[in-house]
């Protein structure tokens, strides 16, 4: 079984297996560099992602973790088009109520038309619940507003459904006329969901939803979303820098590092046999709420800082931190994303499994 | 046993606004001992920062006003301090680092001239002898090319190098005690170990004592001796780390560590969320103010504040039923 597609190969048009609802092959997003205030001249490119690939099964949850800027939310946006991407195909496999399949799509290429049809299907949920929703609109509106999109019911009916949202995310009928600001963190991230929820889609993209939120509350949205996926049979593309809380909803998990996947592959695999030696920083880096296990746990310090994804090391981008690196190796040849378990991907020509956790 | 280096008690610091009056910190009352690394967790507005401010009198009239209270540290009332005498203890005695270093660096002055002032003002020395206790500091710090870093602008510093200057400066001046807000929340999690193993060894070595204020459960596991729990302006439970995690008295604590996603668990059923949310700092709930929340609350937790006492388990709680409440054998998430 090949989880994703290998290097250099590109996935026959209309050929995938039943259970993949989105498969992305060699994605690019490059963002131009300009100088000039008046004249704006490009003088190079920030390639935010880098030829990733990677494939979701219907139902489950892919979760995308790394740290800031690696290129996680550039990837999602990419690959719902809110982001034209450089190169790269997106397909999607959408299936009906009856069961059905539909033939896959390419997101990438797709004429608006086909485009807003596929809009329906692909959700996304921001991570900043203060900024995503229109102060100046009421819930209701907020909520409704996908369905006005794309003509979806009378608004008598949309009312009734923007009612039926909230109840199912867990807020009051009742208040439908409030105004974001009169809601929590929590709740305004609940509407941002309902919102999502409107036109049934069956992929969402949750980019960071619960990283602004306290504990608690957190809690409270990541049982929400796990209901939900269970009640809709939603497939997610959940992305979030907490390696504990992706470990949590996670059935898969990429790790990223600057515009890269360095390492992919199922949950506990994961977390219990990396092989990665940026997965193994990363995973020692995560502090666990227990003194005990903390006073006995080692952590691999990794030097400097994360280089600037406009001019990224030559070779494996890890090599300028990785305490494993080998002059002369990693840092002239570029290590292929390769299946070296069944299932289990990861780029690096020195992969080892340590366990960190 | 020796007097402690800070006595905080029964602090109440208010705000007034347009909607009434805030209490964001109401009576509250801890000891922290000469080179004891103390962690201050809670939610969001829980009083954490507010606590902190008001022992360094940086809470801004009018709106602002620490009520009553008393900040003992090392045998003075730093509230009855003249403000001339309270910056000398600013950055000398009592260093204090923040969430964005930004806000307490000075955009157009090299990094050189910030920590030779700071050094200055806090210490007796020449121009010359504050230059190389800076590149020291910075060496400690673990910076490379320290001489050559003087020259340089904050803005030229990505977050973690720039929480390292906060943390050469605050040391600088070999206080007594670091209270640091937050200091690694806007960093990346790498980055984030390499800040907290570099504090550890600095206040270790120095034997500087610490206010590590964090939402962060996970981060004060690794570094604290002791910790306190604020909810909605005090605090609820406090104890050494092995009794806060593995034996929580108060049903809030307790709730918290339920509602952890955990790197060595892997579970994937539903968390123990706290219900609803932080009330208000205005119109606080009579009684306990965690009783609308929580899953044990009963007639007598409504009608009065619990306060703060010794448990039988060995840790400070506010809860009126901790002892005859055993949290230890409900299930985690079997409530709720
Ligand atoms: N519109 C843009 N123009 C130029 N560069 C961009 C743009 N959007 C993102 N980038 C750059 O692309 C890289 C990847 O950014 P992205 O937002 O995808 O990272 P991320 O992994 O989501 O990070 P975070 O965890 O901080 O959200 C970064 O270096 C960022 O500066
Ligand atoms: N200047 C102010 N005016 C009015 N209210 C204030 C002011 N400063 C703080 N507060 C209120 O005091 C309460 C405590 O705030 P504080 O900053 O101490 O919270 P915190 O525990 O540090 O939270 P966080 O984790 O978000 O930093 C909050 O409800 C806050 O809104
Ligand atoms: S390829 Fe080399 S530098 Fe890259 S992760 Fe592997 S060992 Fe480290
Ligand atoms: S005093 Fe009552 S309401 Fe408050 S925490 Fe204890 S049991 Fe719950
Ligand atoms: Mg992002
Ligand atoms: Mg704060």
């Amino acid at each position: 079984m090949t989880d994703i597609v290998q290097q250099g190969e590109t996935t026959p048009n209309g050929e995938l297996p039943k259970d993949v609802i989105l498969r992305v092959n060699h994605l690019v997003k490059e963002f131009p560099i300009t100088r000039g205030v008046f004249f704006k001249k490009q003088v190079g490119a920030v390639q935010a992602v880098s030829d990733i690939s990677f494939q979701v099964k219907r139902g489950e949850t892919l979760g995308l973790v790394g740290e800031s800027g690696c290129g996680k939310s550039t990837t999602a946006r990419s690959v719902l088009r809110l982001l034209e991407p450089t190169s790269g195909e997106v397909w999607f496999q959408g299936a009906n109520d009856d069961g059905s399949i539909d033939a896959p799509v390419d997101v990438a290429s797709a004429d608006r038309e086909i485009l807003r049809g596929l809009r329906r299907e692909l959700q996304i949920v921001f991570q900043d619940p203060y900024a995503s929703l229109n102060p100046r609109m009421t819930v209701a509106g907020i909520v409704a507003e996908p369905m006005t999109v794309h003509e979806m019911g009378s608004p008598a009916e949309r009312l009734e459904r923007v009612k039926h949202l909230l109840e199912v995310v867990g807020l009051s009928p009742e208040h439908t006329n409030r105004y974001p600001h009169e809601f929590s963190g929590g709740q305004r991230q609940r509407i941002g969901v309902a919102r999502a929820l409107a036109l049934n889609p069956q992929f969402m993209v949750l980019d960071e939803p619960v990283s602004a939120l306290d504990v608690s509350i957190q809690a409270q949205v990541l049982n929400l979303m796990q209901d939900l996926q269970d009640e809709f049979g939603l497939t997610y593309l959940f992305i979030a820098h907490d390696l504990s809380v992706v470990r949590h909803i996670s059935d898969r998990v990429a790790v990223m590092y600057l515009g890269k996947i360095a390492e992919m592959t199922d949950r506990d695999t994961l977390y219990d046999r990396p092989m990665h030696p940026y997965t193994h920083a990363l995973l020692s880096a995560v502090p666990i709420p227990d003194p005990t296990i903390e006073a006995s746990r080692k952590r691999i310090i990794l030097e400097g800082d994360i280089p600037s994804p406009s001019n990224p090391p030559r070779g494996c981008r890890f090599n300028t931190r990785c305490p494993k690196a080998v002059p002369g190796k990693c840092d002239v040849d570029t290590p292929p994303l390769e299946e070296l378990e069944p299932g289990h991907w990861v780029s690096c020509h020195f992969p080892e499994v340590v366990q960190v956790v | 046993m020796a007097d402690p280096l800070l006595n905080v008690e029964d602090l109440r610091t208010y705000f007034s606004t347009e909607e009434g009056v805030v209490k964001a910190v109401d009576g509250v009352s801890f000891k922290v001992d000469a080179g004891e690394r103390r962690g201050v967790v809670g939610e969001s507005g829980c009083g954490k920062s507010v606590t902190a401010m008001s022992i360094m009198r940086l809470i801004e009239p009018p709106a602002g006003e620490i009520v009553t209270g008393k900040v003992e540290f090392d045998g003075r009332d730093l509230l009855k301090l003249t403000e001339a005498d309270m910056q000398q203890v600013r950055g000398g005695d009592i260093a204090m680092i923040f969430q964005d270093p930004m806000t307490a660096l000075n955009p157009v002055y090299t990094i050189g001239d910030q920590l030779i002032e700071t050094i200055l003002l806090h210490q007796d020395v020449s121009k010359s002898e504050a230059r190389d206790i800076a590149i020291t500091a910075l060496d400690d710090v673990q910076i490379p090319h320290a001489g050559k870093v003087m020259e340089d602008y904050p803005h030229q510093f990505s977050g973690g190098m720039r929480q390292r200057v906060m943390i050469a400066m605050g040391l600088s001046c070999e206080p007594k005690l670091l209270i640091a807000d937050e200091p690694t929340t806007a960093l990346d999690v790498t980055t984030q170990a390499q800040i907290m193993n570099l504090m550890l060894e600095l206040a270790e070595q120095r034997n500087t004592a610490v206010l590590l204020i964090t939402h962060d459960l996970g981060v004060v596991a690794g570094f604290c001796d002791s910790i306190q729990v604020m909810y909605a302006g005090s605090i609820v439970e406090r104890g050494t780390g092995d009794e806060i995690f593995h034996n929580p008295q108060h049903p809030y604590t307790w709730g918290l560590l339920g509602s952890m996603t955990r790197l060595d668990e892997s579970q994937q059923e539903r968390l123990n969320s706290v219900r609803g949310a932080p009330p208000s700092l205005i119109n606080p709930p009579t009684g306990c103010r965690f009783g609308p929340r929580c899953d044990f609350a009963q007639d007598i937790c409504r009608e009065a504040l619990p306060i703060l006492h010794q448990s039988q388990e060995g840790q400070k709680v506010a809860c009126h039923r901790s002892d005859e409440l055993d949290l230890k054998s409900i299930a985690i998430g079997a409530t709720s």
